[in-house]
């Protein structure tokens, strides 16, 4: 009998300190806060949803499919726009990084890009686009080209030069070299450079999608504003940020695979 | 490389050479912009000779191996090299996203490259490391693997950079074993640049001093390895005292040695 007090004040113990370490504590709160806060009146419907009414909301339009369908739409635009975007940056990353001539006429004009927000190109991608899908693909496209550029680029200039003299001295020819020695010494900026383009990718989204659009969660968000339906548009803006952290693990998922050779991971 | 003087030179090479030399150097000069690093440098080697060339830094013997392993233009030159020749760096040089396997492999090919590589792995009993990556490698592990790697060339020449430079003492001693052994087996000619006056009496048939970019002194080493111990004293002194070292009287050779180790490096 004398035993079960002292397990209880155990179990208590453990309790407690798993809840002071646990990270998940503080959201948690505030998510109840929040619900607190629109049941009783003091957050009103119209200036922000409930989550509870945001849940059901996302299960209504996660049922109906008219959540699949925009986010389809709004993929789409990210991974054309990347496709072409990371495509461009990886060529002329290669063209500078691996010729001195190429180098003398690719980078000034990058870096003048560089220069320019992407986003105050849009009024000038509407005049020469239109509002459909190509100016969304466009900018996306164009915003993401420089950091996969910038990234390789000093990534093939900073390759080792021991390693690339001594892969010359056992008679590698100059294909050769690039291909065991400067690509893959380079793949770790790349990779850097991809995430960046990742997520610069999903923020153009977010703006390009504002223009004109009749699907996608840009046209959702519209929509939602017009109706005043806070709730659709926290279901978007929780999709976002999901479209981000999936582009993270995305890219991490690369990276573990592409850079085993690395002592961090390999100790793992 | 055109203009090749073969006739006045030809008499002072020794006549150790019975067959002509794989490596042959004559008059040889190199510069950066107003330093003179080399001048008028003659050097034979013969094949399967072993040579050690000693130096202090900026002495020119690490000149002397880039151009000797093709990593410098010799336009105008009177050079001769081996096209079959390998390198080993004092800093192993491994590509770091290759497996040990590969990297011996690199630029091998014809044949079963996979197995001429397991094979030279196995000659420097690394066959367990074949699938490791090198950056879990230790130092001499890694230097074990790139001498791998020159030897899977079966060069004619292999060129040795102070390759046990970084090396603890221990872990050294058994490197020059290994590449005694090695250097039998396969008998290619060696130069091996150190500063270490033990290791080049050590390991070497003939020692070659270069100072200011010109060759000092050279001594021949008759006795056989492991019983040079008669002769390591005299060479010693006369090789540190070229080298500019002053040569006390009275603390054995092993502690002169200690205390110039550091000026030399």
């Amino acid at each position: 009998m004398s035993a079960r007090p002292s397990s209880r004040i155990l179990s208590f113990g453990a309790l407690a300190h798993t809840l002071r370490s646990a990270r998940w504590l503080s959201p948690l709160l505030f998510l109840l806060l929040w619900e607190l806060g629109s049941r009783c009146g003091l957050i009103p419907e119209r200036t922000l949803a409930a989550p509870s009414t945001v849940l059901s909301t996302m299960l209504d339009m996660a049922l109906s499919g008219e959540l699949s369908n925009n986010l389809w739409v709004s993929f789409l635009r990210v991974a054309i726009g990347l496709a072409i975007g990371i495509t461009i940056g990886v060529v002329l990353a290669l063209v500078a990084g691996l010729s001195r001539q190429g180098e003398v006429a690719v980078d000034p004009i990058m870096q003048i890009k560089r220069t320019i927000p992407t986003l105050a190109l849009t009024p000038l991608f509407i005049v020469w686009f239109g509002i459909g899908e190509t100016p969304k693909i466009a900018l996306i496209a164009f915003a993401s080209i420089f950091p996969v550029y910038l990234n390789l680029y000093s990534g093939i200039r900073s390759v080792d030069v021991r390693l690339l003299e001594g892969a010359r001295s056992f008679g590698l020819s100059r294909a050769e070299q690039i291909w065991h020695v400067i690509l893959p010494g380079a793949l770790p900026s790349l990779l850097v450079g991809l995430r960046y383009s990742l997520s610069v990718a999903i923020l153009v989204l977010v703006v390009a999608e504002q223009i004109n659009a009749s699907a996608g969660l840009g046209y959702l968000i519209n929509n939602a504003r017009d109706f005043m339906r806070t709730d659709i548009i926290v279901v978007c803006l929780m999709v976002y940020a999901v479209l981000g952290l999936a582009a993270d693990a995305l890219v991490r998922a690369v990276e573990s695979r592409a850079l085993v050779w690395r002592p961090s991971i390999v100790s793992q | 490389m055109d203009a090749r003087k073969i006739g006045p030179h030809r008499a002072t090479a020794p006549e150790f050479y019975m067959t002509p030399p794989v490596v042959r150097l004559r008059d040889f000069s190199r510069s950066f912009g107003d330093d003179t690093v080399i001048s008028g440098l003659n050097l034979d080697i013969a094949p399967g000779e072993f040579v050690t060339l000693l130096g202090r830094s900026g002495s020119g013997k690490t000149t002397l191996l880039r151009t000797l392993a093709g990593l410098d233009p010799t336009t105008g030159q009177d050079v001769t090299v081996p096209d079959s020749r390998a390198v080993v760096f004092q800093d192993a040089r491994l590509l770091p996203w290759k497996k040990v396997w590969r990297n011996v492999a690199l630029g091998l090919r014809q044949g079963d490259v996979r197995r001429r590589a397991e094979d030279a792995l196995r000659e420097v009993g690394l066959e367990h490391r074949l699938d490791a990556w090198p950056l879990t490698l230790s130092g001499g592990e890694a230097q074990r693997v790139a001498l791998a790697r020159a030897l899977v060339r079966e060069p004619r020449l292999l060129l040795l950079d102070e390759p046990f430079a970084a090396l603890d003492a221990l872990t050294r001693l058994r490197m020059h074993e290994l590449v005694l052994a090695l250097w039998t087996r396969h008998r290619p000619a060696v130069m091996m640049v150190t500063h270490d006056v033990d290791e080049a009496i050590a390991l070497a048939d003939r020692i070659v001093l270069l100072d200011q970019g010109r060759i000092v002194t050279q001594e021949r080493i008759e006795a056989p390895r492991g019983e040079r111990a008669h002769v390591a004293r005299g060479l010693r002194s006369r090789l540190l005292s070229a080298l500019g070292g002053h040569v006390a009287e009275g603390p054995s050779p092993a502690e002169i040695i200690a205390l110039h180790a550091g000026g030399l490096a």
